[in-house]
């Protein structure tokens, strides 16, 4: 199964002023691949999110999306979940769910009136079924619960049926339980859609369980004198493909880092 | 119970609310008895009847000169120049505000001149505004733009800047147009600071435009304040002035309530005054 190479990652860097975070980054994902991204704090994985995202330009080299290179500025064949942030505070959770397609309809308003707006809202029913939202369709944000919001946030991100998925730390505010419900709700939309995920977690269980591929974050050299000298870049690369439930043997030896959930 | 952790039933709240409003009153009706007894034609500080009757005489008899009613004409007129103004000044924040916060261009542009700008004490520019626009209604409504609008502005821009980036970027990776966050993200979520900011810019507004009133008018609150201070008359000083706190406090009342009805979502963690 080597599906076509989607994103073509080469020696990509970033620094903030003398602050070196990546550096030396050199990837290959081929498409409908869940990678999952670990390291430790402040190794530079959100950043590679955001460059992934255009939220961020890189200082140097390219990342090329279906072999043209990236938009420098964020677009909808990337969504975006957050951890935090997600979904919009002034809207009910149909119109969070509608607002991707009002855009599209209306150029100037931004908004569906009457008739239309009612046959939007309706279109959503089996989106909001399939979350478990439907009782809560007409709630506010602010008044669902953290697992609520995030499947409102993924199924928000997913109304452009983007090609790739941005995944910053969405469950890391969530308990345990509805973290496992979230992983179901997640690989069923990852395996119906086929789009490519990079999902940055610091639940190295939840790495090894979802992703077909982890990418480790770290730097490789250190100078104790200056330490923000070097970057980090891809210290592991491990295909996961056969596996599913734990943890294989010994990898926890080779993890630079064992994050606590 | 410690007194931190308790708290008042509704009946309990509102009498104690009304304790302090009920002590100013005891204690000027106090001061103003045992002034009255050594002069009972004394003027600074008149019995509370007198000044009941003082209030009636201005709002439902006819001005003998003129043959209005004053208190109401009065009332119009500031309001409607009170009104005008902050309609303008809300205007312009909710302009510059959005432009300010969400275009970084536009800040680099604006910010420091609407910073500076909003350090000139308005009032001493009114006798600008006097020889520019004339002694009418122009320069007391620009005196309320020019003494609200700038603080309003920094107000919404502050609001719009601190919308989580992450919003402006769900919003761009769901197709969203420049025009399209400004209509569904942004202002949506500015509405209720701009209330905010309406209402504390509405402070400094009466401020201006009692002071306009004072200097050059024919009409309005202000005006008439200043005008029976020449006769001392207390009677009717202290009841327009009761009047206009009256007001003021009504119309923050009535902008707190639509921002309540308005945007619930706005509301829904926290008590806020």
């Amino acid at each position: 199964m080597t599906a076509a190479v989607q994103i073509r990652i080469r020696d990509l860097s970033l620094s903030y002023g003398d602050c070196l975070i990546l550096e030396r980054v050199n990837l290959d994902v081929e498409k409908g691949a869940f990678c999952t991204i670990v390291g430790a704090s402040g190794c530079g994985k959100s950043s590679f999110l955001r460059l992934l995202l255009s939220q961020e330009t890189p200082t140097g080299g390219t990342i090329e999306l279906d072999g043209r290179p990236l938009p420098p500025e964020p677009t909808p064949d990337r969504g975006i979940v957050f951890q935090r942030y997600s979904v919009f505070p002034h809207l009910s959770v149909e119109d969070n769910l509608i607002l991707a397609s009002e855009f599209e309809a209306a150029r100037w308003t931004g908004r569906f009136f009457g008739e239309s707006r009612k046959a939007a809202r309706e279109t959503v029913s089996e989106t909001l079924e399939k979350i478990g939202l439907t009782p809560a369709r007409h709630r506010f944000p602010a008044q669902l619960s953290g697992g609520m919001q995030q499947r409102l946030a993924i199924a928000q991100a997913l109304m452009k049926k983007p090609d790739v998925l941005l995944l910053d730390e969405p469950f890391g505010a969530l308990d345990p339980g509805i973290r496992a419900d979230m992983h179901e709700l997640l690989l069923g939309l990852w395996e119906e859609l086929s789009m490519t995920v990079f999902m940055v977690t610091h639940d190295i269980n939840e790495a090894f369980k979802l992703g077909t591929r982890m990418l480790v974050f770290d730097r490789l050299r250190h100078d104790p004198h200056a330490p923000e000298a070097y970057g980090a870049t891809v210290t592991y690369d491990l295909p996961l493909t056969n596996k599913r439930n734990s943890l294989p043997p010994g990898v926890e030896d080779i993890l630079p880092t064992r994050a606590t959930p | 119970m410690r007194i931190t952790n308790r708290k008042p039933g509704r009946t309990t709240a509102f009498l104690l609310g009304l304790l302090p409003f009920l002590g100013v009153l005891i204690a000027y009706a106090v001061a103003s008895h045992y002034r009255r007894l050594e002069n009972p034609a004394d003027k600074l500080l008149p019995s509370l009847p007198d000044i009941g009757a003082a209030f009636l005489r201005m709002a439902f008899e006819a001005d003998r000169r003129s043959g209005n009613y004053l208190l109401w004409v009065d009332t119009w007129d500031s309001l409607w120049r009170l009104g005008s103004g902050m309609i303008i000044s809300t205007a312009i924040a909710l302009l510059l505000g959005i432009s300010i916060g969400f275009v970084a261009h536009a800040r680099s542009g604006l910010a420091p001149f609407v910073a500076t700008f909003s350090l000139i004490p308005p009032i001493t520019i009114l006798p600008v505004l006097f020889i520019i626009f004339g002694l009418g209604e122009v320069s007391k409504i620009m005196l309320i733009v020019i003494g609200t609008a700038p603080v309003m502005v920094r107000c919404i821009s502050q609001a719009v800047m601190d919308i989580p980036r992450e919003m402006i970027i769900k919003a761009e990776t769901l197709g969203a147009s420049v025009w399209q966050m400004v209509a569904r993200i942004i202002l949506p979520q500015t509405l209720p600071n701009l209330i905010a900011a309406v209402r504390l810019g509405l402070v400094p507004a009466w401020i201006f435009l009692v002071s306009a009133e004072a200097i050059a008018s024919t009409s309005g609150l202000g005006y008439r304040i200043f005008l029976v201070r020449r006769y001392l008359a207390m009677d009717v000083i202290l009841p327009y002035v009761a009047w206009i706190t009256l007001l003021a406090f009504v119309i923050d009342r009535l902008l707190r309530l639509l921002s309540r009805r308005a945007f619930p979502w706005h509301h829904l963690d926290g008590d806020s005054l």
